[in-house]
Formats: C-alpha cells, structure tokens, sequence
C-alpha cells in the first residue's frame, strides 16, 4: 500500500512539475525571443514579468468557451482531451535520475511506448479539424497529420542506431549504457541531427509550424476553440516538447550523467537546452513551404536515416 | 512486469481527471452569452460560404499509406536492433534484404511522383 501511495504522489509531482514547466516554457519563450529581436518581452506583470504565467493562466479559466453552432458538439469537446491526454501520459517513463526512482514506470519498451502515446494525440489534431467544421480546421488538420506521421518515420529510424548501441529500449537501460562511455551523440551524430529536425516538426513548432501557420491558415486546428479547451491544445503542444526534449536527453546526452551537479539537475539541464533551442529555432528561421517541409521529410530525412542504421550495424559489426 | 504499468494507469487517471477539473472550473467561473454571429464559424470576417467539409488533395491519402508501411518497416527493426549483438553477422545480412526490398519500393514511390507535392 506505501507503494501505491508513493506512485500516487509521483504521478501527482510529476504532472504538477511539467505543467509548472509549461507556465514558465510560455513565459521563457517570450522573453527569450523578445531578447533576441531587440525587444523586453513580458515586463509588466509581476517583477520583470514573472507573473504573467498565472495571469495567463488565469484568462484563459475565465475565457467564455464558444462552441460554433455548425460544429459537431461532442467531437468539439473531446478532441482537445484527446489532445492533452497523450502528451500526459508519455511522461511515464521519463527517468529523472540515474537509478530510475523518480520515474513513474520503468517500462522496458520505455521509448517505443512514448513515441506510441504521443501519436495518438494526431486524432485530438484530425477530430478537432473535422468536429469544428470550418474550412481553415480542417485543412490545418489534415496538414498537420500529414506532417506528423511523415516525420514520426524518420523520428524512429533516428533512434534504431541508439538502441543498437545500448541493445536496449528502456530510458533507463540506455542513460546508463552512457554513463561508462561517450553520450550517443558522438557515434550517433547523423541520428541525432535528424532526430533533432523530425522532433521539431513533429511538435509543429517554427520552421515547420504549417498546422498553425497564423499568416494563411489564422490558427489551424484550433481556430474553433477558446477558453479552456484552446488551454488544452497550447498544454499538449508544449507537453510534447517536454516529452522530445527529455528523449533527446536520454538517448544522447547521457541522461543524467554529469560532472559535480547531482543527476537531476544535470537532466533538468539538458531538457531545458533543448527547450531553449525550440525558443531559437522560433526567434530564428521563416516558414517553410508545405511541399518544401514534406520533401524534407520523405526524400532526404528517412534516407539519411536508414543510412545512419545500415552505417551503424556496418560498424557493429566489424569493431 | 505487468506490474511496472501500474504508473501508466495513476497517470491515465490523472489525466483524465486533469482536464475535468479543468473544465469544470472554467464552467463555473467564464460567462456564456452565446449570439448567432459569436457562434458561427471563422472565416475572416465574412460570412461562411458553402460547405465547411470540402474535398482535400489526394495527395494527404497517398502519404497515409506510405507512412503504414514505413511506419510498420520501423516498428520491425527496433526488435532487431535491440538483438543486434545476439543475431550477429545474419541478423546484418537479413536486415540488408529488408532495407534493399522497401528501398525498391520507395525508389518507386519517388519515382512515380508520389513525394512530390508540386507537379
């Protein structure tokens, strides 16, 4: 029973942390594209803007939650719960430390399981476009299907090198297959470069934020929303950039293994480098074309993966 | 090991009761005065014309099917690489016939113009 409850307190720190996260990952991203384009961001809330999260947060609970009359009521209403729920759920094997105790399950299908869960949120995306009934929905809906299950291919090929180094797909397994030698990123480079570019537009953040495109398609999927259930979408998005961000971390970056720093702090680390690479990317580069993003993806992205797997298991097998 | 899923299931339940609670207070709390004009749907500013529900390209349909079978051709080499060490020089050699036969197909894909989205 102790260790039920145990579970029950990690699962309740666990989400409390990352929702905290996300609050502040919105507030971070202002400042820091403010700062890079020559502007303060956020400053009037609070000290230095620090407050704005929780006025942020607070709008949005007391938004008035619009449902458009054409639109398919109960779709309307559970594609943004569908949306959220995956983003939380592939937080379970997240390992914060070395020994896994802080993570909430030690799966030994760690990886596959996140990169399945985190794809169902593509039917809160497609149910969300379609249950709306607008025009500009649907098209950022099917858009951002597309995109996601184009890059979702080369997003496993990138990793099928990491796990034929640690011959191992649980979190933990593979940080601590890091730890005695060098962080993945080394052997894996081409692996980890197109991990990084199909993580990116697999979270429809800038360059490839075509789904949302707020110049032609106002705000895709979600232009039917407000309120609470927009909440929803903008929890999952960046949820999901937690998510990716704590995969590259672990598969290579070593996980939590570091100099001085105790683990946790030297994973935090990581995660939120690459949070802050997100941030840059965004203050960064243009739009790219929708033909332009998917011949990325399928003619150059998966090609060069399925080279870095046959180049990997070419080593492996001769040293 | 059935046990280690116990985690999944705290977390399932709390995120669905996440988003309830959510919505509840947010019921509670936001106004709702609905109008024809608030609720109908966006579209710049004018009026919605004709159906919301238009015809899509063909194009999405054919990436859907691509991405099965890719996605499918991934899912079979992740059990592979984690028993890379344990098959040895034939797990190599099989998993090059593998690649090559959906590399035949890809090239056929590509070539039939089945990636390209201007033409």
């Amino acid at each position: 029973m102790p260790a039920l409850l145990l579970l029950a307190i990690k699962v309740i720190l666990t989400v409390t942390v990352v929702l905290l996260t996300v609050a502040y990952c919105v507030y971070a991203e202002r400042k820091v594209i403010g700062h890079m384009q020559q502007r303060p961001g956020p400053q009037f809330v609070g000290w230095r803007g620090l407050l704005q999260s929780p006025a942020d947060v607070l709008k949005l609970i007391i938004k008035e939650d619009i449902v458009p009359t054409k639109a398919d009521k109960f779709i309307h209403f559970i594609a943004p719960v569908l949306c959220l729920v995956p983003a939380v759920l592939a937080l379970a094997p997240i390992p914060f430390n070395k020994s896994g105790s802080l993570l909430i399950a030690d799966i030994n299908i760690g990886v596959l399981y996140i990169l399945a869960v985190s794809e169902l949120g593509i039917f809160g995306i497609i149910l969300a476009g379609w249950g709306s009934n607008s025009k500009y929905s649907l098209m950022g809906a099917m858009r951002s299907a597309a995109q996601m299950v184009s890059y979702e291919v080369a997003l496993g090929l990138s990793l099928v090198g990491v796990f034929m180094m640690s011959g191992s797909m649980s979190m933990v397994e593979i940080s601590k297959a890091q730890s005695g030698s060098v962080w993945y990123i080394l052997p894996q480079f081409l692996g980890f470069f197109v991990y990084c570019v199909a993580a990116v537009a697999e979270t429809n953040r800038t360059p490839f934020d075509l789904p949302e495109a707020e110049t032609e398609l106002v705000a895709g999927f979600h232009v039917e929303y407000s309120g609470m259930k927009f909440a929803f979408f903008f929890l999952a998005e960046y949820t999901n950039m937690i998510v990716v961000s704590s995969i590259a971390a672990t598969c290579f970056l070593g996980g939590a293994s570091g100099w001085l720093l105790p683990p946790l702090v030297w994973y935090l680390i990581k995660v939120y480098a690459f949070l802050f690479i997100f941030f840059w990317l965004r203050a960064t580069f243009p739009r790219y074309r929708y033909d332009q993003l998917m011949e990325i993806g399928w003619k150059f992205l998966i090609p060069l993966a399925l080279a870095n797997v046959v180049i990997t298991a070419l080593i492996k097998a001769y040293i | 090991m059935l046990t280690n899923y116990v985690g999944v299931l705290f977390l399932f339940i709390f995120a669905l009761i996440l988003p309830a609670l959510m919505i509840t207070l947010s019921k509670i709390i936001a106004p709702s005065n609905p109008s024809a004009e608030k609720s109908s749907t966006y579209e710049c500013g004018i009026e919605p014309l004709g159906d919301a529900n238009t015809p899509q390209s063909m194009h999405f349909y054919v990436i859907a099917i691509l991405f099965v079978i890719f996605d499918v051709e991934t899912l079979f080499l992740f059990p592979w690489a984690i028993s890379y060490d344990l098959l040895g020089i034939f797990g190599l050699i099989e998993m090059i016939i593998f690649i090559v036969i959906l590399l035949v197909g890809f090239i056929y894909a590509w070539k039939k113009g089945a990636l390209d989205w201007v033409s």
